[in-house]
């Protein structure tokens, strides 16, 4: 099966690696680049494990194929925080105590990053719409709404003040 | 083992080319949202795979004198952002929006909704109310049919294995107008509508409904238009009996099966529901216009 | 035992801490199951039955290792065949010769998805091409899939050594009934003669499955000379080392198994189906392999809990005193006897005290995959008919469904039906908090309906290791063995450090290999806080002793004028003009005192203080579509002491969530060939965020004095009330009595057009 040579940015970096064509871009970045982060719970889009961002939108890494990342750019859960301090949702999601057994976190914090650049004041009801897509069997979903809605406000108090 | 071969041509005869040449093994990728899966459950075992993303035009939205052009690779986030869009046609967009969470809108379209060929797509009903058309490409050349005219069965298009959608197409149209689509799900998100009900009408000053085309999903081998209950409004206020009267005809129209999703006697009397509820929904926004 | 620590004096037990593994969660940073990667690593797949009952003609695998990359194919030839032997492992046990045969079919295959072969190959797409070219010949038999078919005389019977237990004359003709089990007390007959209303229900649910988010997924390394080391997701690492070295007959002490994080359990990872699989094809290609389920793999061939017939009949006095019970409980069990028929038994009115009780459990093996634990497992079903059955009851007598609760609730010094007395329960308290509760005097909006519901979960102690080592920083290190599905490492941190006197944030607890620390019974039963957390607090007890004593060295003083107050040894004679030396002090100086301060203590637990819930719900129905909305959740529950009371609340809202899920939309859907026609998330239906409100978590604090901190364990029965919570809420709103979960539109659509005539 002959390889495809793909050249992409992951995090802001420049990454290539070589696939098969029916590769799914969640697959490259958990065994080619060694980013474990984005989570396979269904392969089927279902789930939001795999959430990661691609040209700044919000995709399911198990519906893209590796080859499709040509060119692209990629941010996933790997570069959320920055020069070693956790992004404010990290923070939240810590706080509030959000997560459970840890394994779609990743995915809802991608997700919520995505949600909070586009609304940074969103309702209850927003939030849950938005992140109905991540599947958490732990939480009841009650502290990740909680921790993503206070994660708005203190973003938007930082954009205030800066 | 089988070669899979990915192609991403920068032109659409380049694609019809790569689609020709897997005499009807090849498979068009625009959003993958339904080939990715189909092929990871083996439902779908292509020769190649052509990714029409790269090709100019197709992703994107076009407005010209009212009317819509939207690129068949164009995901349903862009339809939600496109403001003149959503103004036009709110039903076609909330159909298109409501297929899988934000992540697949991140990458769905309406073209592969379409040629999907579920009786249960959500955006198809919508199109079909609106009078969509699309523009499809192949070896033989360009041709242009009404979106009710591409699914001929569950997962059977009209289309020839050379042949891919180009374009979506959306009329302009006449003042007082709106559309609307709802869909019946058991959760609040992610499910596959177990019934959808896609209402586009047209007022005049007084309020009396001019035109109205009606379309179901999920009650029928594909969506459908069911003119009798466009028919059953035109000529009314929306009042209590038109509503009885589209109800009626919505569920006479109703031919559906029973599945994991839903009952027979469900899905005819949800058909039933959802029209009369999506039509209130296009007559208040037609009316909000005048 | 140690008296109970007073509130007042508590530092860190009750705050709200970030847990210690948090970081490595929130960055993506922790290694779960499937991503670990292991030099010159194998993957494997394994091909599983199409068939729902199916006897084995022949397997012939010859293309499968001809092909290139193939480096192991694997059936159940490769695998010893085990005779009949009971295990018992934390929540539930069975049969080895079972758990065997459910890990890889040999002969017959017993559900779609029974594992019959297994590969390791260079990659994915070629160990995938050796699944197809395996070629298995089957004779495929008549399946069962509902429990009281399987039940039924004629019923095509899956095991054709299996007589029924329990009944009293031996049974003499094979059945898929395993057992008949009976529990009860007083005389029934007395009891409805003394009762003024009788009322009767029959109640069905399906089977659900766990649903955790991360597949299975295990690495497993066999060496040459026979050593070997799996790496895996589960409940235990000493579990899946035992049922290793019993299916595939190798030494213990030749395993280690090395957990890696785990993506959510609720009792579906308290057993085993890769890593056998995965030690035995390593065995055969001489090379590490992986093995991780796909999620259609996780539905059709791990899991779930039981679908389940039941019949309740109750009798009461007018003024509300339940005066009998007669229970009938039908559990499916799957492939192999072990359903949580039992428990459910146990569990089903452990909230009541009724005179006269019998009650009849059923567990019946049906052509579905084997059972697995699940959230307390087998008492939310019970529940779901007890509780149907009690508002019911309620209503025939015109009664408040709380009062009722009240009036007939156990409290300390009743006597259990299932046998023990109660002691320090705070299920009257938790009744009380939800009647005090705003929410339960909140008025309705149109077409809503409030259900009450309450529920009882034994927890469990048992066998537990904790390990506490000083460092000589002044920090200190907490090994259990307990994998930490929902922050237990943060609440074995911090009942370390409040004892130690330390800030939680110089306590990093870990979980540790089966090299790494003494046995311990696996996560699961809500054992963790309490009996590996009594562990903990054992070894911090003794290394503060040992401080103390190093202290009393250093000042030449009797050990017992030494005190130990906030992290430091102070000296209680007045005559030593002496400063308190501090934790870090004395650590600093260990190699001269004596050597490494470190204890570990190994336990068996015993007084786990039993869960009790009360659970109160609205929900709103549109009457038009056969839609539920969960408008409001409110549930209370007896935890005994909240160690960290964020991640208490999360074991509540979580309970809730899988709960509601299981009431409305959940179900194992069947064709008519016996095979799962909703094998994803998509048709498998678990709540989304945008189908639940926030959940009011309320914790009712009633200690439990066996526990250092009075914990109770808190995991499991938030899960008990909801299905019948949510019920009982329709039934408040719909005015009809639903009686068959899920609760799904077309269901709810069809009571309202019947009602409508």
């Amino acid at each position: 099966m002959s390889k495809l040579h793909i050249t992409t940015t992951v995090n802001d970096d420049p990454a290539e690696f070589l696939t098969d064509p029916s590769t799914t871009l969640l697959d490259a970045l958990r065994d080619n680049l060694g980013l474990t982060g984005a989570k396979e719970g269904c392969g089927s889009g279902d789930c939001g494990a795999c959430s990661v961002m691609v040209d700044g939108r919000l995709v399911c890494a198990c519906l893209v194929l590796a080859a499709e990342a040509e060119g692209r750019r990629i941010e996933t859960i790997e570069g959320m925080a920055q020069g070693g301090t956790l992004h404010p949702l990290q923070q939240k999601f810590l706080e509030h105590a959000a997560l459970q057994c840890g394994f779609c976190t990743p995915g809802l914090l991608v997700a919520a990053k995505a949600l909070l650049a586009e609304n940074p004041d969103p309702t209850e009801t927003e939030v849950r719409y938005w992140l109905a897509g991540n599947l958490c069997r732990c939480t009841g979903y009650d502290k990740v709404v909680r921790a993503v809605i206070d994660a708005a406000a203190e973003m938007r108090q930082v954009r205030r003040a800066s | 083992m089988p070669e899979l071969e990915f192609v991403a041509p920068k032109t659409a005869e380049e694609a019809v080319r790569a689609l020709a040449a897997g005499a009807g093994k090849a498979r068009p990728l625009a959003g993958g949202t339904d080939l990715l899966v189909q092929m990871k459950s083996g439902r779908a075992k292509p020769s190649a795979i052509v990714d029409l993303k790269r090709i100019p035009g197709m992703i994107g939205i076009r407005e010209a004198g009212g009317a819509f052009v939207i690129g068949a690779a164009t995901p349903g986030v862009l339809l939600g952002e496109h403001a003149a869009l959503v103004a036009a046609w709110p039903g076609v967009v909330e159909g298109a929006n409501l297929i899988g969470s934000t992540q697949i809108q991140g990458r769905a379209t309406l073209a592969g909704n379409l040629c999907n060929a579920s009786p249960a797509a959500d955006s198809v009903p919508a199109m079909i109310a609106a009078g969509a058309t699309c523009v499809i490409v192949g070896a033989k050349g360009r041709r242009e049919i009404p979106v009710e005219q591409v699914a001929t069965g569950p997962g059977q298009t009209s289309l020839a294995a050379d042949e891919f959608v180009l374009e979506i197409k959306l009329p302009a149209r006449p003042p007082r107008s709106a559309d609307a689509y709802l869909r019946s799900i058991p959760r609040t998100e992610m499910d596959i509508a177990v019934v959808g009900a896609g209402v586009n009408l047209t007022l005049d000053a007084g309020g009396k409904i001019t035109a109205a085309r009606v379309a179901l999903g999920a009650v029928g081998p594909t969506a459908s238009l069911v003119p009798e209950a466009g028919a059953a409004i035109v000529g009314t206020t929306l009042d209590e009996g038109a509503l009885d009267a589209l109800d009626a005809a919505a569920r006479a129209a109703a031919r559906p099966i029973a599945d994991k999703r839903g009952t027979v006697d469900y899905r005819i009397k949800i058909a039933g529901v959802l029209a009369r509820r999506a039509a209130r929904i296009a007559y208040e926004r037609a009316g909000a216009r005048s | 035992m140690t008296d109970i620590l007073d509130p007042p004096k508590l530092k860190v037990v009750g705050t709200r801490p970030i847990r210690p593994d948090g970081v490595d969660k929130v960055t993506g940073r922790a290694q779960y199951g499937a991503d670990l990667v292991m030099p010159g690593m194998l993957v494997g797949r394994i091909k599983r039955s199409a068939h729902a009952h199916a006897k084995i003609v022949s397997i012939d695998t010859k293309k499968a290792r001809a092909l290139a990359g193939v480096k192991a194919v694997i059936t159940a030839e490769d695998l010893p065949n085990l005779g009949s032997e009971e295990y018992e492992a934390g929540e539930g046990g069975g049969d080895l010769r079972d758990l065997s045969l459910n890990v890889m079919a040999r002969s017959k295959v017993l559900y779609e998805g029974h594992a019959v072969a297994a590969v390791a190959a260079t990659s994915a797409a070629v160990a995938e091409a050796a699944l197809d070219l395996i070629e298995i010949k089957y004779e495929v038999l008549p399946h069962v899939i509902e429990v009281e078919a399987a039940m039924a005389p004629g019923a095509p019977v899956l095991h054709a050594n299996m007589f029924t237990q329990g009944l009293p004359e031996k049974a003499t003709k094979p059945s898929n009934i395993a057992r008949v089990n009976k529990l009860g007390r007083g005389n029934l007959d007395e009891g409805f003669a003394e009762a003024d209303v009788v009322m009767s229900g029959r109640y069905t649910t399906q089977g659900v499955h766990q649903g955790y988010i991360e597949p299975h997924a295990c690495v497993a390394s066999f060496s040459e000379d026979g050593q070997s080391t799996v790496w895996s997701s589960s409940q235990g690492q000493f579990m899946v080392r035992t049922y290793c070295s019993k299916l595939l007959d190798l030494d213990v002490a030749d395993i280690r198994v090395i957990p890696a994080e785990i993506g959510g359990g609720f009792g579906g990872k308290t057993t085993v189906y890769l890593e056998p699989l995965a030690l035995a094809l390593s065995r055969q290609a001489g090379h590490p392999v992986k093995l991780v389920m796909t999620r259609d793999e996780v539905f059709r061939a791990t899991g779930p809990t039981s679908g389940a017939v039941m019949e309740v009949k109750l009798g009461a006095k007018n003024d509300g005193t339940i005066t009998a019970a007669d229970i009938v409980l039908k559990y499916q069990a799957g492939a192999f006897a072990g359903s949580p028929v039992g428990a459910g038994s146990m569990t089903a009115v452990a909230c009541y005290n009724i005179p006269n009780v019998a009650i009849t459990g059923y567990d019946v093996v049906t052509n579905t995959p084997k059972v697995a634990a699940y959230r307390a497992p087998g008492a939310p079903i019970a529940a779901f008919a007890i509780e149907s059955a009690i508002d019911e009851l309620a209503r025939k007598l015109d009664m408040d469904p709380i009062e009722i609760r009240l009036k007939n609730g156990v409290a300390d010094g009743m006597k259990a039906v299932y046998g023990p007395t109660y002691t320090n329960i705070g299920y009257l308290e938790t009744v009380e908090a939800i009647k005090n509760h705003p929410h339960y005097a909140a008025p309705l909006g149109p077409n809503q309906g409030r259900g009450l519901a309450v529920g009882f979960w034994f927890n469990i102690g048992g066998e537990s290791t904790g390990a506490v080592h000083i460092n000589d920083d002044g920090s200190a290190t907490v090994v259990t063995a307990n994998p930490d599905i929902g922050g237990s490492r943060a609440s074995m941190g911090m009942m370390a450090a409040e004892v130690l006197g330390l800030p939680v944030e110089l306590v990093r607890p870990v979980v540790g290999d089966t090299t790494a620390i003494g046995f311990s019974g696996l996560t699961g039963g809500s054992r963790t806080t309490f009996a590996t957390g009594m562990a903990v607090t054992r070894a911090a007890e003794k290394v503060v002793e040992d401080m103390k004593r190093r202290a009393a060295l250093t000042w030449d003083v009797p050990v017992e004028q030494v005190a130990w107050e906030n992290g430091a040894a102070v000296c209680l004679d007045a005559s030593k003009d002496v400063k308190p030396l501090s934790l870090k002090a004395i650590a600093g100086r260990s190699g001269r005192t004596g050597g490494p301060i470190s204890a570990e203590v190994s336990l068996t637990a015993q007084g786990a203080g039993p869960g009790f819930a009360v659970h109160l719900c609205d929900v709103e129905i549109d009457r038009e579509t056969g839609h539920v909305t969960i408008v409001r959740y409110t549930a209370a529950q007896d935890v005994g002491r909240a160690i960290h009371p964020s991640y208490v609340e999360g074991q509540i809202q979580g309970g809730v969530a899988q709960g509601v899920g299981w009431a409305l939309n959940e179900e194992y859907v069947y064709d008519a060939d016996g095979r799962m026609e909703n094998a994803g998330f998509l048709d498998y239906r678990v709540p989304v965020a945008s189908d639940l409100p926030m959940i009011e978590a309320i914790m009712i604090e009633v200690p439990n004095p066996r526990h250092p901190f009075g914990a109770k364990g808190v995991g499991e029965v938030p899960i008990v009330p909801p299905l019948a919570a949510v019920a009982n809420a329709v039934r408040g709103a719909l005015g009809v009595r639903m009686c068959d979960l899920p609760l799904s539109p077309p269901k709810i659509r069809a009571v309202i057009d019947a009602q409508a005539g």
